[in-house]
């Protein structure tokens, strides 16, 4: 089975307010078609982890690898061309752009991937919105829907570049139970049908016990 | 590489969702540019209509003979006082003639040189006006019509009446304004005049001339040379000043001091005759630009306000832009293709209004004694301010916009989302 995401010997620390050794050397890949979730007490370093492996943050100490490729010290506008083709993101909170459609939303990270034409990205994303039954939102703007609406719209753009990973940091943190069990819904079925790779942290220990693979971290280790 | 239409499709949805805020940051823009030109066209319409009233009229070369004392007095001339310390009261100027000697050759020579526009030839004489036993003191000037109306706009202050009237009349007078009120004359009357040297002539009134300067007016007249020449008894060689007009000022002090040096005769330029007219032009076009661009700043920073108040709103909107791959230089693009388009669209707008303004000042009637052809308010409506305003709108903007997009380009993503 092929390694999508592989970090080796990860450091990081917090300069301000005090130098604090956040990661301690971390390492551990995810495979193809594989859903991982990182749990872990508040403050133990899942989301700055999550953010080191999104390749948002380069303040770090050791070698990232996605598909095998080393993309730790690339610049930031070629970091930038990796996250836009390979990485989607799904935050805690939505973070649509508000002034747009919903449509608009899950096209423009295609659109900045710009491999398509218009016809196509448009066909890609009404695709995408009718996989997750919201095609019918698709020219409301995004300040308009609702907060489950909201987090599969986030989805949707997510996948419309077809990447080779889809990264959480908490999804269904802020969605009720009922939409929560309909995000995993979701997830479950791209890993499982799409092949996709899933990392996501959470709290919710029964969305993490569904998943292929707990990571379980305490003060900046992984321990399980 | 960039994609322009999309960077620009979305600095549009952020323009128009924002629309007041646009509307108010294009504004401000628009005021700048719109009162940047009403004010330079305006003000540099009033300074060349003042320039005018002074440099029409005032030859930038004057040459005549000066009556002065003899610069070597008999005493420096004996040797036996040489090193002595010589005292000479009461010096009387020079006997000299006051007609210009060899005047027709200076005139084609100077008419010859490259600097040199026209050489004219003036008679100045002192007359007096008759009317019945009342005799009023005067000048009468001989001059060619034609070339003086070309060369100075003499037709500008020419009232009831025309330069071509009196170039075709044998013993016409252009009578100033002031003498024709005090004599109650009208064009077509006949008005005599007497030179010093005595004799009476009748000349026919073709118009009056009005320079704006009251004292002038009271006094002044023009008539052919030939006529001035014919009332003083005089040949046609006799000519007492050549007015020199320059195709640039600024070789009116080299040349007039080239004239005074080849040819023994008084030269002065327009530099010196007016020294403290230019110092007022150059503080006049001082305030303009002060105020101009002092506007114009304001406008900017009224952009900039508005821009980094944007960029604060649009926080989340860069975390998600620069977390979905777009990045720091498409972001800081699109925040200042937003700047560009506001300065654009307000910089169109002021130069519409800029536009208005003027074409509104120049209707508005403006009536002076000082130039009797100005009708309404002078206005320069150079192309040029228009495209100043214009490059100004677009810089300033692009400025404004620089420091914030700036900003909006290195904002860590990371710390906005964590900050939820």
């Amino acid at each position: 089975m092929s390694t999508v995401l592989e970090a080796r010997h990860i450091n990081k620390y917090f300069k301000k307010p005090i130098l604090f050794h956040v990661l301690r050397d971390i390492n551990f890949s995810v495979n193809k078609g594989e859903f991982v979730s990182i749990m872990g007490k508040s403050g133990c370093g899942k989301s700055t982890l999550l953010y080191v492996l999104s390749t948002m943050d380069t303040d770090y100490e050791g070698g990232l690898y996605l598909n095998d490729k080393l993309i730790t010290n690339q610049s930031r506008d070629h970091l930038s061309a990796i996250r836009n083709k390979h990485i989607g993101f799904v935050f805690q909170f939505h973070y649509l752009l508000s002034d747009f459609t919903v449509l608009e939303n899950v096209m423009l990270p295609a659109k900045k991937l710009a491999e398509k034409s218009y016809q196509e990205i448009e066909h890609d994303a009404m695709e995408k919105l009718k996989m997750l039954k919201i095609e019918h939102l698709a020219k409301k703007k995004a300040f308009r829907i609702s907060g489950g609406e909201k987090q599969r719209v986030a989805i949707a753009r997510a996948l419309i570049n077809n990447p080779a990973v889809i990264m959480g940091d908490e999804p269904t943190g802020n969605l009720d139970s009922h939409n929560s069990e309909n995000v995993f819904q979701i997830f479950k079925t791209l890993s499982e049908d799409e092949g996709l790779s899933l990392l996501v942290v959470t709290h919710d220990e029964d969305f993490a016990k569904q998943t292929n693979r707990i990571l379980t971290m305490e003060d900046g280790r992984i321990i399980s | 590489m960039t994609n322009w239409p999309l960077i620009l499709s979305i600095s549009k949805t952020h323009l128009l969702t924002k629309i007041k805020q646009t509307t108010i940051a294009s504004l401000g823009v628009t005021f700048g540019i719109g009162s940047y030109i009403t004010l330079v066209c305006f003000m540099t319409g009033l300074n060349a209509m003042l320039d005018d009233l002074i440099l029409n009229q005032t030859p930038h070369i004057h040459v005549y003979n000066e009556i002065e004392p003899s610069e070597k007095q008999p005493v420096d001339l004996y040797d036996a006082f040489k090193n002595s310390f010589n005292v000479v009261h009461s010096i009387k100027p020079k006997l000299s003639q006051k007609k210009i000697h060899n005047a027709l050759p200076i005139i084609d020579y100077l008419n010859e040189d490259d600097r040199v526009m026209g050489a004219l030839p003036q008679v100045k004489t002192q007359i007096f006006y008759i009317a019945g036993s009342i005799e009023i003191g005067g000048n009468l000037t001989g001059i060619n019509p034609l070339d003086e109306a070309r060369f100075f706009r003499m037709g500008d202050y020419i009232v009831d009446g025309s330069s071509e009237a009196l170039h075709n009349s044998d013993n016409g007078i252009l009578l100033g304004i002031g003498i024709a009120k005090k004599m109650s004359l009208k064009v077509g009357d006949r008005v005599q005049v007497s030179p010093i040297s005595g004799g009476v002539f009748s000349l026919k009134i073709v118009g009056f001339y009005q320079s704006g300067i009251a004292d002038l007016d009271a006094i002044q007249s023009f008539t052919n040379l030939k006529t001035v020449q014919r009332i003083l008894g005089e040949t046609n060689n006799y000519i007492t000043d050549i007015s020199v007009k320059l195709h640039n000022i600024e070789d009116a002090v080299p040349l007039s001091k080239k004239i005074e040096q080849q040819f023994d005769l008084k030269a002065v330029d327009i530099k010196t005759a007016n020294a403290q007219f230019e110092t007022g032009t150059t503080i006049r076009n001082l305030i303009t630009y002060a105020v101009s661009i002092t506007l114009l700043i304001v406008a900017g920073f009224g952009i900039y306000n508005i821009l980094n108040m944007l960029i604060y709103e649009k926080m989340n909107d860069i975390a998600i832009l620069k977390a979905t791959g777009f990045s720091g230089k498409d972001v800081q693009f699109i925040f200042m293709s937003q700047a560009m388009i506001i300065g654009f669209v307000g910089g169109i707008l002021g130069l519409l209004i800029g536009y208005g303004l003027t074409s509104l000042i120049d209707t508005i009637p403006f009536k002076t004694e000082a130039l009797p052809t100005i009708e309404t308010y002078p206005i320069n409506m150079n192309p040029l301010f228009f495209v100043i305003g214009f490059t100004f709108a677009l810089v300033s903007t692009f400025l404004a916009g620089y420091l914030p997009s700036k900003k909006s380009k290195k904002i860590d993503p990371v710390k906005i989302i964590r900050r939820q």
